[in-house]
């Protein structure tokens, strides 16, 4: 198999922007100076102005910034161009409408401080997106302030703090036991530290669910806070015990926090509400279709029971008769956890999905995700080890185990599907299935890229047998290859400097 | 639903191949007693057309957005370039996910590089981050890098800082052992009060400082930053206004070891307070402390060079609960867009449009000192803020002027600042043209008579 | 994979090597230790002058996706820290025994080293439980 490197550019590689720069270039026009000018000395002294004259930054032309972007953009996988199978990620399509209606003036040009007669608009839009996200997950208390996931995550756990501080005054220091299963997200951990938490690990069973004779012996060791539980779970798997599981845990004292990074299972279908869970994130970002940016930004909404509502962040967004406002008086609030409200543009991308589905769309969805997953699931697990028996939901888990006795690991069979022009899954997530491959198709997956999708996995496991070298050093078909990561480790270079080499080496 | 590629007829015939009689049976696995069993109570499905009307509808109720507006505190309206918002929408930075598969992802690697570097050079730090959520939650995690950096448990943090930002601090750090005490500012400068910087001692493991303050005022940073450094504290830089990097001394020149920003003036839309881009830069003995991802040079087997996420033993999903932050998702796309923000605008640009911004809010300065019954407080040297002290309530003032001039024109300090019910914040930027400047002087005049 | 083992040291079931000389134990990780972590990229060492109690933590090994912590079998104060692992991590792959020495101990009781594995008695423990 022979694949030609890619070289639609006039360079195989784009050049840094600093390396582009030409002194005297400009890319801007603003309006003359309108004001009499002041000398600046006698607005801000010399002493406290800059004196490097700005050294560095670039000098380019409008054109020069486009083609730069443009080309830089042609090496990235993206969603609109094909399947993105980013297990936990949930990387649905992300609907123009949802930028178009982002952009109108009236919400882009509004100012976080504006008078709140001012803003109704905004604050009757953020009041919407909690009724209905309240409906969607069963859980009445709600705050859109958080940012992202992680936030959203360590807003729930500080709720829980502030219950249990108050619930149980001083004793409420002998509660500061987390418990996080062994297949948990990385940020469930990092957030509870940030509570004062301290974590105790839950072990998985065989099936890839929780270990409930552990969860129980925890719980007899006492010093219980709760419980951080994602479900579906991080193997896709729905906890049928959960609510034995929340029963367990409120028995033992503790709350029971759900992470929602997979509710793209469940919406429309079970809320996590009447499943007995106390508090939930969302991720606006993976279930409704924000974009994810290349990174960010998400918005991480925190739900809670009504009994947790008091301690939600502030300010809270109420409606007040027939107007909206910020309510800032709630003493038991647990605080701010970002200036102003939150990624408000992310609520109006959010609403913008929820009514285009509308509550028959957003089921559909979800019956779509899992069953795109159990059917990659049925068609591969000929192929491919599948170490949970268990139906899938949204995602389905693999693991390179058939491959390895030919030197093939998760990370190669990763590598070679971008030959097959398809992203990789999540790979060696979670921790508990070595050599893990976490598939998540979604619902904007036809049949027709399901089954390449499905063909190219075979494919390469045929490859594995039959000419592993190819798989091993795979992509052969991007601009460059698999990086020393160990290198780039070892003596970080995290910024341009004006001695760096100018052009990398040809491919 | 027309964003579900598969048809009815096609998802039943995948059923069908599965096994399964219809689409309840995927969720079998659910007990019975705890699937919602009803449809969900929210909108039937609307057309394309009827989430247009509806967005119109309830962005015309927002008229602060369509208002001549003085407003900033940590948000500011700036000119964003066309190509920036042009250039986000390219499907392949906008539908793509965190870079960790580096082949597939150098466009958005390349850009963080660019982004990190820029940032470096605009803050005069070693390095910065891939970006944090806002400017608020960036000092926040400088708090606790502070204390890790350091071993010790007290912060002191200034007045003057958004009083947002503190209460974030204080919510991320409330369950910590770090201790947050407050230095005053001086009422005559606006400053920070100098007698106060006594409360720093051996156990301070950060001053921090916001300039221009919140009330617009420049610090004398070089000073704070020796006074910290003598007591073995490091010196945190808040900067709300990221404008202010074109003309002010940079807070590395002065000497800080953390800088944190708020990068949403780099033309991002206010969009009622997110999503914003926070920035976060430190010196290079700091790195490994420091949180959130990070993009750096690698090299593939045939020389070419790339950029892979690197250091990432800090993050969460390897060091979990020891991790440097909890962060995971950051603000990748604003990133972006400040990038080429700060590339389009340039050298020159970055200069040109800090050097308006200080000189209109100098000329709208002078001219509402002119005002009977108002001054302006503070002596220190200005940015593109000011407070100005009115005759009567300030909170009341502005809102007749909304009521009754549709002018939007300022910030009532009584928001934050109890005891200063007089004074509002005034922010003037390249947006404000000199018409609209005079119709607030004028407009101030008129109201308060 | 043959794993080097050399015979003059004393060995931990954490896959630390000591080098006994008089009361100072030098310490580091065992050819499989670094074979396991794969390429190491950073290592976190303790400064001269801390103290330690036998099995605590006194620093950590990075590869590009995982850290691990090292401990010291050996009770005692630090009296000299491996700074040369800064500049040339990669030492601890190359050079396990050598170069990549970590830390050397004032042992409080030198006897802990003799309760050690000795050489043949870690090659043991290795293939008992791989």
């Amino acid at each position: 198999m022979s694949i030609t490197k890619v070289t639609q550019h006039p360079t195989q590689n784009e050049e840094l922007i600093f390396d582009r720069s030409q002194t005297g270039r400009i890319g801007y026009r603003l309006p003359k100076l309108d004001v009499e000018e002041t000398n600046i000395d006698e607005i801000i002294p010399s002493e406290l102005r800059r004196q490097d004259d700005l050294d560095g930054v670039p000098e380019v032309s409008e054109v020069d910034v486009i083609r730069h972007f443009t080309r830089m953009s042609t090496w990235n996988f993206s969603i609109d161009l094909g399947m993105y199978p980013l297990g936990s990620c949930t990387m649905k399509y992300n609907s123009r409408l949802n930028e178009k209606v982002a952009r109108i003036p009236g919400f882009a040009n509004l100012h976080p401080l504006a008078p709140v007669a001012g803003a109704q608009g905004a604050l009757a839009l953020i009041y919407k997106l909690q009724e209905d996200l309240a409906e969607i997950t069963g859980l009445p208390g709600i705050s859109l302030q958080p940012a992202a996931g992680a936030q959203g995550e360590m807003t729930g756990v500080l709720i829980i703090r502030a219950f249990l501080d108050k619930r149980d005054g001083e004793k409420s220091r002998e509660r500061r036991v987390m418990l996080i299963p062994d297949s948990a997200h990385g940020t469930n951990p990092a957030s509870a530290a940030l509570a004062g938490f301290t974590v105790k690990t839950v072990n998985s069973t065989a099936a890839g669910l929780t270990d409930m004779e552990h969860l129980k012996k925890l719980c007899d060791e006492g010093g219980i806070a709760g419980l951080m539980l994602t479900n579906p779970n991080t193997v896709g798997i729905f906890e049928k015990n959960i609510k034995e599981i929340c029963d367990i845990i409120h028995q033992a004292g503790g709350l029971v926090y759900m992470d929602g990074a997979n509710m793209n299972a469940l919406v429309g279908v079970a809320r996590p509400g009447d499943m007995g869970v106390d508090v939930i994130h969302l991720n606006l970002h993976k279930t409704f279709s924000t974009p994810h940016g290349g990174g960010g930004p998400g918005c991480g909404p925190c739900c809670c029971t009504l009994e947790l509502e008091p301690f939600l962040p502030i300010p809270r967004i109420v409606k007040d008769g027939e107007n909206y406002k910020l309510d800032f008086n709630r003493p038991e609030s647990i605080g701010r956890v970002k200036a102003f409200y939150g990624n408000f543009g992310m609520m109006i991308r959010a609403l913008s999905y929820i009514q285009t589905h509308g509550a028959e769309g957003l089921k559909e969805a979800t019956e779509s995700a899992v069953l795109n997953a159990r059917y990659v699931g049925h068609h591969l697990v000929e192929d491919f080890d599948k170490p949970f028996d268990s139906d899938p939901m949204h995602e389905v888990i693999f693991s390179h185990k058939k491959q390895t006795r030919k030197g093939v690991h998760t990370l190669d069979i990763a590598k070679r599907l971008i030959d097959y022009g398809f992203h990789p899954p999540t790979i060696y997530f979670p921790l508990i299935v070595q050599g893990a491959m976490l598939i998540e198709p979604t619902e904007s997956v036809g049949r027709q890229d399901l089954d390449a999708f499905i063909d190219a996995m075979k494919a390469i496991a045929q490859e594995t047998v039959e000419n592993p070298d190819l798989v091993i050093n795979a992509p052969h078909s991007t601009r460059i290859g698999r990086l020393d990561e160990a290198a780039a480790a070892r003596k970080p270079v995290l910024r341009w400097q004006p001695d760096m080499e100018t052009l990398s080496k040809t491919a | 639903m027309r964003y579900i590629p598969n048809s009815p007829e096609e998802r039943a015939e995948m059923l069908e191949l599965l096994g399964l009689a219809s689409a309840d049976e995927l969720f079998r696995s659910i007990p019975a007693d705890i699937q919602l069993g009803r449809a969900l109570r929210i909108t039937e499905p609307l057309s394309e057309i009827e989430v247009i009307a509806e967005m119109e509808r309830l962005a015309a109720m927002n008229t602060a957005s369509r208002q001549p507006s003085f407003l900033g505190a940590g948000a500011y309206s700036h000119y964003s370039p066309t190509i920036v918002d042009h250039l986000i929408q390219r499907s392949e930075f906008f539908t793509s996910y965190t870079p960790y598969q580096p082949e597939v992802s150098q466009g958005t690697l390349q850009y963080i590089f660019e982004f990190q570097t820029l940032i470096c050079q605009l803050t005069g730090m070693d390095v910065a981050n891939a970006s944090m959520y806002d400017g608020s939650t960036a000092m926040a995690e400088a708090f606790l890098m502070a204390q890790r950096v350091t071993r010790k448990n007290k912060v002191l943090i200034a007045e003057t800082v958004h009083p947002e930002y503190s209460e974030v601090a204080k919510t991320y750090t409330q369950h910590g052992d770090l201790k947050i005490e407050t230095v005053h500012f001086d009422k005559e400068s606006g400053r920070i009060l100098s007698d106060d910087l006594s409360k720093l001692d051996d156990k301070t493991a950060a001053l921090v400082i916001q300039s221009p303050n919140f009330f617009g005022c420049i610090e004398d940073l070089e000073s704070l930053a020796n006074k910290a450094h003598e007591v073995g504290a490091l010196l945190i830089v808040v900067v709300t206004e990221a404008i202010s990097f074109g003309l002010l001394k940079s807070p590395g020149a002065c000497g800080a070891d953390i800088v944190v920003a708020e990068g949403q003036s780099f033309g991002i839309p206010l969009s009622y307070g997110g999503p914003y881009v926070g920035l976060f830069a430190t010196k290079e003995k700091y790195v490994r402390q420091m949180p959130g991802r990070l993009a750096g040079v690698a090299y593939d087997k045939n020389g070419n060079r790339g950029f892979v996420l690197t250091l990432a033993t800090r993050e969460q999903h390897i060091r979990r609960d020891k991790a440097t932050s909890n962060i995971c998702t950051n603000q990748g796309l604003i990133a972006l867009a400040a990038t080429i923000y700060m590339e389009t605008m340039g050298k020159k640009g970055l200069q040109e449009v800090a050097m308006q911004n200080a000189q209109k809010t100098a000329y709208a300065a002078k001219e509402i000192a002119k005002i009977e019954g108002f001054s302006l407080p503070f002596s220190a040297p200005r940015f593109n803020e000011f407070v100005v002290r009115a005759p009567k309530d300030a909170s009341e003032l502005l809102e007749k002027l909304r009521t009754e001039r549709a002018i939007i024109g300022g910030l009532a300090l009584s928001r934050y600042y109890a005891d200063n019910p007089n004074d509002f914040l005034v922010c003037v930027t390249e947006i404000n043209t000199r018409e609209q400047i005079d119709n607030l002087v004028k407009s101030l005049k008129e109201i308060s008579n | 994979m043959a794993n080097k083992i050399p015979e003059n040291l004393h060995y931990s079931k954490d896959h630390e090597w000591v080098k006994v000389d008089g009361d100072v134990a030098t310490i580091g990780i065992t050819d499989y230790a670094q074979h396991a972590l794969g390429d190491v990229v950073y290592v976190e060492l303790p400064s001269v002058g801390d103290k330690f109690e036998s099995h605590e933590a006194f620093g950590s090994v990075e590869s590009v996706k995982a850290v691990s912590e090292i401990f010291t079998p050996i009770a005692g104060e630090i009296v000299e820290a491996n700074d040369g692992l800064n500049d040339n991590p990669e030492a601890v792959n190359n050079d396990a025994y050598g170069d990549a020495w970590m830390i050397k101990v004032k042992m409080n009781n030198p006897l802990e080293a003799d309760a050690m594995l000795s050489a043949v008695e870690y090659e043991e423990y290795l293939s008992e439980n791989e």
